[in-house]
């Protein structure tokens, strides 16, 4: 039944940009109109862009930000959240973990 | 003749339906949620639209282009992993495992980790373990990843927990001594909630997701929105999910107030400005589903409460479209026929910003 949902309404995650809207939707509270523009402004698509697969799949790679597929080399997991925080100027918290374990 | 057109009950059975019946059905659940709720009616174009998606004729239906909204996941990854008593699957799969296939696999917008026993309670001797695995499940997720429970307040009541049973007091009548026991029963929550939420934002969860809030009545809601509160003061940034049990707050107790509102009666409209107020990052309305009645009745009914609350929403709402919420019947494989309407009339009709 979620699969469901996601296939009728959702913005397919890492398929698309939709772990990026609900990033600002829950870090920030923006309604879905303003999570949209402020995440389409910052990875430089249009709106209608970001639950298009084929448009947010060069977006997410250029960016560093995690694709689908498991592609060599490509930021992933905690390093691609790092880039997330970045391009959306948004703190996360396990970065924040993950930052303060490291010894200078 | 009439052609008839696929429904549902809300039961899931299938039955079949004229366009007028349809419309009488979608009138008559609206004003049922007039009646209930005090929210205003939908208007005639907004009844031929939901009888426009219920008389589509493809068996899938979807939003169109450019409304698309992210979704949460009340249970998680234990859908995977869980037996029939979380409506899950069986898989023998690991948690990660699980929260990867979501992630990667299967679109998912956000995940969350959650124990089997999917309460509150349970965590707390083992917060360890769940901290352990949100370390892991943090180094590989890239997705908003949540610690998901329910608060399940009735776990603090005997035989399961330490208070008496106000049930059992109630039909005593001992009133005070049940309304006490629901009174140290919500403190409790509180603390627990709190204590389990500093252990795993220490470990790199990116927030809470309190799941079926209220489901032992206005104490439950009461000890949770509290939980809100204190842990909004004490972490600024955290992503805090706030999703009810049902559409209405029961009144085990009757007397208990948050922030000035007494919480048993309130509705999904009135509920949503609590949320706000103790702190809640999103909100995740209820509107059940009667059993008895027609897809119809039901989805126009959630309609009409849902489009009141993200009306007077401040916080993003992400509505409960699960089993026997949200237009969708109630039973454990909803038909993927009723689930797709019901979640295009909810985003296109409601101004929601999530499921």
């Amino acid at each position: 039944m979620p699969i469901a949902h996601i296939m009728a309404s959702g913005m397919t995650g890492l398929r698309a940009g939709g772990d990026l809207v609900a990033r600002m939707e829950l870090s920030k509270s923006m309604r879905i109109k303003d999570a949209k523009e402020y995440v389409a402004k910052k990875v430089g698509v249009d709106v209608f862009d970001l639950a298009d697969e084929y448009a947010m799949r060069d977006v997410r790679e250029e960016l560093g930000i995690g694709v689908i597929t498991s592609v060599p080399g490509a930021p992933k997991g905690i390093a691609a959240k790092m880039n997330i925080e970045k391009v959306l100027g948004t703190k996360i918290n396990c970065c924040e973990t993950f930052r303060n374990q490291l010894k200078q | 003749m009439a052609t008839e057109y696929v429904l549902r009950m809300g039961d899931g059975k299938r039955v079949f339906m004229t366009k007028d019946k349809i419309k009488e059905e979608a009138i008559a659940g609206a004003g049922n949620a007039v009646d209930y709720g005090l929210v205003p009616d939908l208007s005639a174009d907004e009844i031929d639209k939901i009888v426009e998606i219920c008389a589509m004729p493809g068996k899938s239906v979807a939003v169109e282009f450019g409304m698309e909204v992210p979704v949460t996941h009340d249970i998680g990854t234990i859908r995977l992993d869980g037996d029939q008593g979380n409506s899950g699957v069986g898989i023998p799969s690991s948690r990660l495992v699980g929260m990867m296939m979501h992630e990667r696999a299967f679109g998912a917008d956000t995940m969350e980790l959650g124990h089997i026993d999917y309460s509150y309670k349970p965590v707390k001797p083992i917060v360890s373990n769940e901290c352990q695995m949100m370390e892991v499940a943090q180094q590989n997720m890239i997705v908003p990843l949540f610690y998901g429970a329910m608060p399940n307040m009735g776990l603090y009541y005997t035989p399961d927990g330490p208070f008496e049973n106000p049930g059992d007091l109630l039909k005593a009548f001992k009133l005070e001594e049940a309304f006490a026991s629901m009174e140290h029963s919500a403190e409790h929550l509180t603390r627990d909630i709190v204590w389990i939420m500093q252990k795993l934002m220490a470990s790199g969860a990116d927030g809470v997701n309190l799941d079926t809030t209220a489901a032992a009545g206005d104490a439950d809601a009461f000890g949770t929105l509290n939980a809100v509160k204190a842990l909004r003061a004490e972490f600024p940034e955290m992503y805090i999910e706030v999703g009810m049990a049902g559409e209405s707050i029961i009144g085990m107790h009757g007397m208990l107030e948050f922030e000035g509102s007494i919480l048993a009666g309130l509705w999904p409209h009135q509920q949503v400005k609590l949320a706000e107020k103790a702190g809640a990052s999103i909100f995740g309305p209820v509107v059940n589903t009667n059993t008895s009645r027609s897809f119809s009745w039901n989805l126009a009914r959630a309609i009409t409460f849902i489009k009141e609350c993200s009306k007077v929403a401040k916080i993003p709402l992400h509505v409960d479209m699960g089993m026997g919420v949200g237009g969708i019947p109630m039973l454990e494989t909803p038909p993927i026929d009723a689930v797709t309407r019901a979640s295009k009339a909810m985003v296109e009709m409601t101004n929601v910003d999530g499921l």
